[in-house]
């Protein structure tokens, strides 16, 4: 599967080239620019880890400092979700502005959904990431699961989604 | 009511005395901070004179009735009473005036739009003496808009709990609106929310008809939601429709939608402002996202000299508190100007909204932080118009493509990829400094080279526009500006 999260995630993967142009919009903007990665892509996950603090007041000139940030983030977790955030601290708004995905593991082997039933034909779902049956850390090793089991083992087919 | 000047009337004579003369109309009148105010549209009948229609507006609104009683004097009576002081004609439509009327903050129960509307819609619009009346434009005094609690969570609460920021919200309403099974139905959910949309949307009408009850609809509506959120890792969600016949059986719907794990419920405009704020309350409460279809405004909103304008409705529901509301595409298949759209969308999003002519503004309105309401545009679009939707609503809008997600040739799912591909690709394209207003075309079709659904949708809706003219625009035409 493709995880879907983000801005820009029916569009190809942005080139660099690219992402610094999302950066300028933002740093024009005025918004705080930060990083973030995560081996748990579960949708309710609101707190990936954030690499650094955010960097406030940056020039747009400087896009590619912050640029930097992004590639020293992906080098040291080459197989974790990593996006882009650009923050608005404007009154009224105090959030997230844009948030796209920049990093993705090589095989995302994506979420299974169960089902309890439950009273009246009522059935309670529970979505969960294959990824989170490893513990932090050890998840997403280039598509292979740590233990040596097969991480295709039941995934849902693959599909493409709009590229 | 023409003949005043001959013997005066003592104000409190017993008999009728014109509304003008009893204190309803004062040129001089200086509008205090607390007070709401009103622009009405009068077209007073043949013959009846504007300032005695303006102020028999106020007096009929306000304290007055047909004839003078004694009654008044046991009250401080000219506290009470609503004043015309501003009347004007309209320029380049005979017969037309807009009357400005203050209304006294006391008139009005705190935190009731029944009891607003009651008063200001009240008995006046059948009014004998006027061909037509229109409500323009309110200004609610902050004082009496800090008894609402507005909207249960806002746009920046949706935004964040959907984890879905810089590009508008994709939806689609499930079509044919009428006639599917539950089981049917839960399928058109599940293919539209794993093609690409947000959010998919039960139709106003849909409710709870023979062929489909509203529990079954749920049930199966939520595996669709469920199994799409799996597929593809995002929240997702289905607007239940808690319309019901009364208001137990709205909290029963409401209640049965949370346990099902709903994020978001939707009501009718047709429950009535009571029916609404209840619901608000009840959303609120209990964390469900609440959308507002306005289901019947076209019968009272869309005429330009009689009825309330969309406006009005707007700040009426922001106050109440929704979520969402449809507030016009400006190129799909419903009534729509482009500037009175964005009258209507600059007063359900902005903390503080400027008078303006060119876009219906009368007053100037402040909001206090109340949370904004998420416009919905829906009826009539398809992904071909992306670039136009983004330049005339902006960014936080929910668009919803009903038809233009379920008719595509390859199947619904193809449908909401193609949309979402056209959003994303027309963002980008923006933020990277494009012009993407007029490039629109070419964007897409350069995003569609990658992406066969998007090409397909392009295709088959490549022609469709609806060029009507509207009924109701602005009085007041921007002159362009050469530059």
């Amino acid at each position: 599967m493709r995880l879907t999260q983000g801005t820009f995630s029916f569009l190809p993967e942005f080139t660099d080239e690219e992402i610094v142009a999302q950066i300028v919009y933002s740093l024009e903007h005025g918004w705080a620019m930060s990083v973030e990665h995560t081996d748990d892509p579960h949708p309710r996950n609101s707190y990936w880890e954030m690499w650094g603090l955010p960097l406030f007041d940056l020039p747009t000139e400087d896009a590619d400092q912050f640029m930097r940030e992004v590639r020293a983030c992906r080098e040291a977790f080459p197989n974790h979700y990593i996006k882009v955030l650009a923050y608005d601290p404007k009154r009224g708004r105090q959030t997230t502005a844009l948030s796209f995905i920049v990093n993705r593991p090589d095989h995302e082997p994506g979420f299974r959904l169960d089902r309890q039933d439950s009273h009246d034909r009522v059935i309670r779902y529970t979505i969960h990431p294959y990824a989170t049956e490893q513990p932090e850390g050890k998840r997403y090793l280039n598509g292979a699961a740590p233990n040596g089991a097969s991480a295709s083992a039941g995934e849902p087919e693959d599909r493409s989604a709009g590229s | 009511m023409a003949a005043t000047t001959e013997t005066k009337k003592d104000r409190w004579a017993s008999g009728v005395t014109p509304y003008a003369e009893m204190g309803y109309y004062d040129a001089d009148y200086v509008p205090k901070d607390t007070d709401v105010l009103c622009a009405f549209r009068i077209t007073p009948q043949p013959g009846v004179d504007s300032i005695e229609a303006a102020a028999a507006v106020a007096g009929e609104s306000s304290t007055a009735t047909w004839t003078v009683v004694w009654t008044d004097r046991l009250t401080d009576h000219k506290h009470y009473q609503a004043k015309a002081y501003d009347v004007q004609p309209v320029p380049g439509r005979e017969g037309e005036y807009i009357a400005k009327i203050a209304y006294d903050i006391d008139l009005f129960e705190e935190g009731s739009i029944a009891n607003l509307t009651s008063s200001i819609i009240g008995n006046v619009f059948g009014f004998k003496a006027l061909k037509a009346l229109r409500l323009e434009d309110m200004r609610i005094p902050t004082h009496y808009l800090k008894t609402f609690q507005g909207p249960p969570h806002g746009i920046v609460m949706e935004r964040e709990y959907l984890d879905k920021f810089g590009r508008p919200i994709l939806g689609a309403t499930v079509k044919p609106k009428l006639g599917l099974s539950a089981k049917n139905y839960g399928r058109v959910v599940f293919e539209a929310l794993r093609g690409g949309l947000d959010f998919t949307k039960d139709d106003e009408n849909i409710n709870s008809q023979p062929f489909m009850r509203w529990r079954d609809r749920y049930l199966y509506s939520m595996e669709g939601v469920e199994r799409a959120s799996a597929s593809t890792g995002e929240v997702k969600g289905h607007y239940m429709n808690v319309t019901a016949a009364d208001m137990e059986g709205m909290y029963e719907r409401a209640e049965f939608a949370k346990e099902v794990g709903s994020i978001i419920i939707m009501m009718d405009l047709t429950v009535g402002y009571t029916a609404m704020q209840s619901m608000s309350k009840w959303a609120r409460k209990n964390g469900l996202i609440l959308h507002l279809h306005r289901a019947g405004h076209g019968t009272y909103t869309r005429q330009k000299t009689h009825g309330v304008s969309f406006r009005v409705i707007a700040k009426w529901v922001r106050m109440l508190g929704v979520d969402h509301v449809h507030a016009g595409t400006v190129v799909g298949k419903l009534e729509g100007d482009p500037q009175m759209i964005r009258g209507y969308y600059d007063t359900l999003r902005l903390d503080h909204v400027e008078e303006n002519p060119d876009t219906g503004i009368y007053f100037t309105q402040d909001w206090l932080s109340m949370p904004g309401v998420m416009p919905v545009a829906s009826g009539g679009i398809h992904a071909g118009q992306m670039h136009q939707l983004l330049e005339y609503l902006g960014e936080d809008v929910v668009l919803q493509f009903g038809g233009g997600t379920i008719g595509h040739p390859m199947g619904v799912g193809a449908g909401a990829t193609a949309n979402r591909v056209a959003v994303e690709a027309i963002i980008q394209a923006r933020n990277e400094g494009k012009d993407y207003f007029n490039e629109g075309p070419d964007i897409l079709e350069k995003a569609a080279k990658g992406c066969p659904e998007l090409n397909a949708a392009l295709q088959v809706w490549k022609d469709i526009t609806f060029n009507f003219e509207s009924t109701d625009t602005p009085d007041y035409v921007a002159t362009p500006t050469v530059g």
